[in-house]
Order: structure tokens, then C-alpha cells, then sequence
């Protein structure tokens, strides 16, 4: 350790301190000074970031949806709620209604899929068995490669002639144009989520599993409980807090989900309303074609819709298990 | 004892039956997992007249000059040194700027620290993806399109909020004894952060860092806006790219590209996969 630049004041170090919680510092005029000094410097370039890249967007689009611009200079067509409401508005628009309606098939869809599937898979492997530590890390692997990395990967093993037909084919069932037929194209994208994503919950669901502590189960089957009734009493419910979470980060995440839409759904079934997601359509509209001002318009949609779900959740989901997280009690 | 009989019984046969299905189950799980990256990476190694021919089958004969002109090809080194640039810069922003929050968040007490706390946690409900529109904007306004920060800075922000909340009770629960201790010892505050406690987070700095990195390394949506020049692209758009332009047909070289580029995720999870399962599960605890 180098010198020490500063010295104590000698009325803190006679102090002797309590163990446990610190008490509230009586603060002369300088440390107060000082310490806000500190809070303000440490925090200062988070906070400058964060509400710059992060809130800061948000304010724009909210502006720049009501006017009808190309992007260059400064927005002067005053258009009002016309990119929401309007004829050529979002909402009017049946390929943003296709948008809305395939996200929240993705929405929904991830939840029943992955959920019921993951839970199911986590309740049986909740036990000890060799090779467990290498199947975790298999079964994480989907979801640490990039959404771009697995979209491509599909896209290349549903083509037409592909893997994915050929394995059907020799089991009888007829070929599937997983990605040109337009009523196909939004369950190929949930069964490819899916593949992405169920291995996070698994994850995540045997890691609340390990916390219900063992002894339950075991006095329960003393007590004659059988297996079933073991989960459904016991392990469920205590793992309640786990399946919140995920239903919140999932719903989150579908909302958003852009990449893998982007890469198998490709532009021209996107702009049938087939396989197109609110996050696809804003991108498509705004800044491949340059309509602003309708982009804008869809990212304040999109921004509304999740705001409120992420409310929602925290309000009737979480609110019992969140105790504290949010306010965060300091020792 | 009647009682404990017929229950050991059970358990015994129970336990055979779960084991055969928990080895299955699994196995079948695992294999679902890692299928496709299989087929993606062996892919690579086979002919496109052989991928038409037999779609599922595997290398007969292997070809090693796909992989061999991906990896001499310069767009992906070019593209995987974007990547990397772009992803520790972040990394070491977003880690050294939430440390710094969360250490003022947890280790002092001031009026409006709860409200600033909630705000960082805000960010969490705030859909990244909606922002890109006018984050694309915005980053022209400020003249930082088509370069390296019109990438990094805005991942730094979005990546605030989850490497906060993660930091904050780490922090938290080391003891005030230390800081004590420290005080007497001669040190300020600021030292003490610098000498007893960053150096006592490394396991949460490391967890924070390494999900920075992988969020980082796979973004696509924003590289995608932001980097114009393809000399620019990060490995998942060029991976991409590759996918259109001259290759639509070259099933081979796709496949090929697109297991190298999944290369440095995989080998940086393998080493990782404690910090980043461990991360999230503490992130889920609350």
C-alpha cells in the first residue's frame, strides 16, 4: 500500500465504532461537502450515459413520430398523430396488425412452449447424475451464440431441400416450406425461439430447483406423498419466484425480438405481414425505407406496450417476491 | 416398519425407472441442444453437392478448404477484430462505470438514493430494441455513425442497468467492518473503494464483465444500423452479409463462415460458463 494522501480526522478514530450497522454519520459541513463530491462524481458518468443513449431516444422518437421527415437535417412536416392513428398510419397499416398479432404469438407461444417444457425437463433431471455438469453446459449452448449465428443456421437446415424436410420425408410426413409459405413462417420462427431460448429456462429453473431444500420432499414421502404430488405441493410452489422471473424476461424478450426474425423471415414475406414482428417492421419501414416518421411512431408503440407489460409483471407477478429488491435495503 | 419397508421399496424401484428416463431424457435434450451446431460446423466440411444429395449425412469425403478459405478470407478477421474492439471497449466501460454507481449506491446514504437506484433499474423495462430508430438518429446528430462508439456507447448504457443491479448487493453485503477497519488504517473513502473493496468483487466484476462481452459480441440490430462500411461490420452482420451477396447458393462456405464465427463464443463460454450461469442466477434471486 502506497502512503495515505489523507489523514483521518482523529475525532473518527476515537470513536469506537459499533459492529453491525453503520450509524448515521454526524457530518461536519466539508465531509458532507465531500461526500457529495464522491456520490455525484462516481455517478455522474453512468447516469450521463444511460439517460442520454437510453431515455434520451425515447424522447426523440416520441418527437420525430409526429412529423413527416426523410431523415436529413431537422423534421418541419408537422403531422401530428398521423403515423399512429392516420390512413397510411400503423395502425391502420394490416401489415403492422400482422406485426402486432405475430409478436404476440411469439409472446404467448414462448411462454406455453418453453415453460411447461423447461419445467417438465427440470423436474426430472432435478437429481444428481453424472455427465449433469457437461449436459448444462450443452443445453446452455443455444442460447450463448449470437440470434444471428442461429437464424442463419435454420435458415440453411429448413430450406426446401434441406435437412429438416429430408428427416420428415423419411418418416413419412410431406414437405414443409418451413420458410416461404406465409401461414407457416411465424410457428418456424416460435419453433426456432424455442430451440434458442428453453435452454435458459431449464437453466434457470434448475437452479431455483436447488434451492427447495431436500428434507420437504423426503419427510413428504415418509408421509406416504407420491412423486406427482410431491411436485405439485411442494417443489412448485417453491419455486414460484424462479417461474415469475422468467415469465417477466421472456415477455420482455419476445416483445423485442428482431434478429432471428430478420434473418429467416426474409424482406419480401416480412412485407406480406406473414413473418413480420413489431421490431422487423419498424426497422423495414423507418430506416430501410426512410419513413421516419412511421418508424418513430412504431418505436413509441413498442415502447408503450412493453413499459406497460414490464409494469404489469412487476406489479401482479412480482410484487411478493420482489421485497426489497427494488428498494433494495441496504445492511 | 411397515411403513419404512414399503417406502425403501419404492424408492428402489422408483429409482431405477427415474434413472433410465433421466439418462434418456437427457441425452435427448442435450442432442436436441447442440444438433444443429453439429450440423452447422460438420456442414462445413462437406461440398455443396454433397449437402444436396444428402441433406442430413455426414462428410464423405471431408473437405478442409472451405474452412481454409473462410479463415484466410480477410472479412472475417477483419470482422472478428471489429468485434472484439467493439466488445472489450464496452466490457471495460460498462464494468468500470457500474461499479463505480453501485459502489456510491450501496456504500453511502443520501437523500434520492433509492430513487436513483430505481431509475438505473427503469432501463431494465426499457426495450433496447426500440430505441435503435432514433439511437440511429441521434448517433448521425452527434456525428458518431459508422464508428466504433456509435457502437460502444450505447451498449455501455444498456448494459447499465443489469451489471447495477447485479454489483449492488454484491457490494452490499461485504462487511462495514472492512470499511471501519480501512478508516482507521488511514484511508478514505475513495481508497478504500480502490484497495479493499474492487479487489474483494472481482468474482462479481468478473460474472458482470463476461455478460457485457457476450451481449456485446452478439449484437446484431445496433452493429447492423450504426456500421455502414462493411470494412466496419462485426462478425454477426458480416456472418450475415455472407449469407446474401455471392454465397446464396454456396451452402458449404455459409456453414463454414458461420461455425467460426460461433468459434470464440463457444471456447469464451466453455471458460465462462461458471460466471455467466452463476450471474444470471444471481440476477434471478433478486
Amino acid at each position: 500500500m502506497t502512503s495515505v494522501t489523507q489523514t483521518v480526522d482523529p475525532a473518527d478514530r476515537a470513536i469506537a465504532r459499533p459492529a453491525g450497522p453503520r450509524p448515521v454519520q454526524v457530518s461536519k459541513a466539508s465531509r458532507e461537502r465531500r461526500k457529495w463530491f464522491e456520490i455525484i462524481g462516481l455517478t455522474a458518468p453512468a447516469f450521463i450515459i444511460f439517460s442520454s443513449f437510453v431515455l434520451l431516444p425515447i424522447g426523440f422518437a416520441a418527437y420525430y413520430s409526429l412529423f413527416r421527415w426523410n431523415g436529413v437535417g431537422w423534421p418541419h412536416e408537422f403531422r401530428g398523430l398521423y403515423y399512429y392513428f392516420g390512413e397510411y398510419g400503423a395502425l391502420r397499416d394490416p401489415v403492422f396488425r400482422s406485426s402486432l398479432r405475430n409478436t404476440g404469438i411469439v409472446l404467448v407461444g414462448s411462454l406455453l412452449l418453453q415453460g411447461p417444457f423447461a419445467l417438465a425437463i427440470a423436474l426430472l433431471l432435478n437429481r444428481k447424475f453424472r455427465g449433469r455438469a457437461v449436459f448444462r453446459l450443452l443445453v446452455f449452448v443455444p442460447y450463448v451464440l449470437a440470434e444471428v449465428t442461429v437464424g442463419v443456421i435454420f435458415s440453411q437446415m429448413l430450406q426446401y431441400g434441406g435437412p429438416a424436410n429430408s428427416l420428415l420425408n423419411s418418416l413419412g410426413i410431406n414437405t414443409i416450406d418451413w420458410l416461404g409459405n406465409t401461414h407457416v413462417v411465424i410457428w418456424t420462427l416460435l419453433i426456432v425461439l424455442t430451440w434458442k431460448y428453453t435452454g435458459f429456462a431449464l437453466i434457470l429453473f434448475l437452479a431455483g430447483l436447488a434451492n427447495v431444500p431436500d428434507e420437504l420432499s423426503e419427510a413428504a414421502a415418509i408421509d406416504g406423498a407420491s412423486w406427482w404430488q410431491i411436485q405439485r405441493h411442494i417443489t412448485l410452489p417453491l419455486l414460484g419466484p424462479t417461474i415469475r422471473t422468467w415469465v417477466f424476461l421472456s415477455m420482455i424478450g419476445s416483445l423485442q425480438v428482431f434478429d432471428v426474425v430478420w434473418v429467416i423471415a426474409s424482406r419480401a414475406v416480412r412485407g406480406l405481414g406473414a413473418g413480420s414482428v413489431i421490431a422487423t417492421y419498424m426497422v423495414d419501414n423507418g430506416y430501410t425505407s426512410h419513413l421516419w416518421g412511421l418508424g418513430n411512431a412504431v418505436a413509441v408503440i413498442l415502447f408503450i406496450i412493453s413499459f406497460v407489460t414490464a409494469l404489469l409483471c412487476q406489479r401482479f407477478l412480482l410484487r411478493r417476491d420482489v421485497d426489497g429488491a427494488l428498494s433494495g435495503r441496504v445492511s | 416398519m411397515t411403513a419404512n419397508v414399503s417406502v425403501l421399496a419404492r424408492k428402489k424401484r422408483g429409482f431405477l425407472w427415474t434413472s433410465t428416463l433421466t439418462y434418456g431424457v437427457a441425452l435427448a435434450v442435450a442432442g436436441v441442444s447442440i444438433g444443429p451446431v453439429i450440423y452447422a460446423i460438420l456442414g462445413g466440411f462437406r461440398s455443396n453437392a454433397q449437402i444436396n444429395e444428402h441433406p442430413a449425412g455426414l462428410p464423405n469425403p471431408w473437405i478442409w478448404s472451405t474452412y481454409g478459405s473462410a479463415l484466410t478470407r480477410a472479412t472475417f478477421w477483419n470482422a472478428a477484430g471489429n468485434s472484439l474492439v467493439i466488445a472489450l471497449t464496452t466490457t471495460l466501460g460498462v464494468t468500470a462505470l457500474g461499479v463505480c454507481a453501485a459502489f456510491v449506491l450501496s456504500r453511502y446514504r443520501f437523500r434520492g438514493r433509492e430513487g436513483l437506484y430505481t431509475f438505473f433499474v427503469l432501463g431494465l423495462l426499457f426495450p433496447a430494441t426500440a430505441g435503435i430508430l432514433p439511437l440511429f438518429l441521434l448517433l448521425g446528430n452527434l456525428g458518431l455513425t459508422n464508428s466504433y462508439f456509435g457502437v460502444i456507447l450505447p451498449q455501455i448504457a444498456f448494459g447499465l442497468p443489469i451489471t447495477i443491479v447485479i454489483l449492488r448487493p454484491f457490494l452490499t453485503a461485504i462487511p462495514g467492518e472492512l470499511e471501519d477497519a480501512s478508516a482507521i488504517d488511514g484511508a478514505s473513502k475513495l481508497g478504500f473503494f480502490w484497495r479493499v473493496l474492487l479487489p474483494l468483487s472481482k468474482p462479481a466484476l468478473v460474472t458482470v464483465a463476461v455478460l457485457a462481452f457476450v451481449g456485446s459480441w452478439n449484437s446484431y440490430a445496433l452493429p447492423l444500423l450504426i456500421l455502414q462500411d462493411a470494412s466496419l461490420h462485426t462478425l454477426p452482420v458480416a456472418v450475415q452479409e455472407a449469407t446474401r451477396a455471392q454465397y446464396t447458393q454456396d451452402t458449404a462456405a455459409i456453414l463454414a463462415f458461420t461455425s467460426l464465427s460461433m468459434l470464440p463464443a463457444l471456447l469464451f463460454f466453455m471458460f465462462a460458463e461458471r460466471q455467466i450461469v452463476g450471474g444470471l442466477q444471481g440476477a434471478v434471486k433478486g
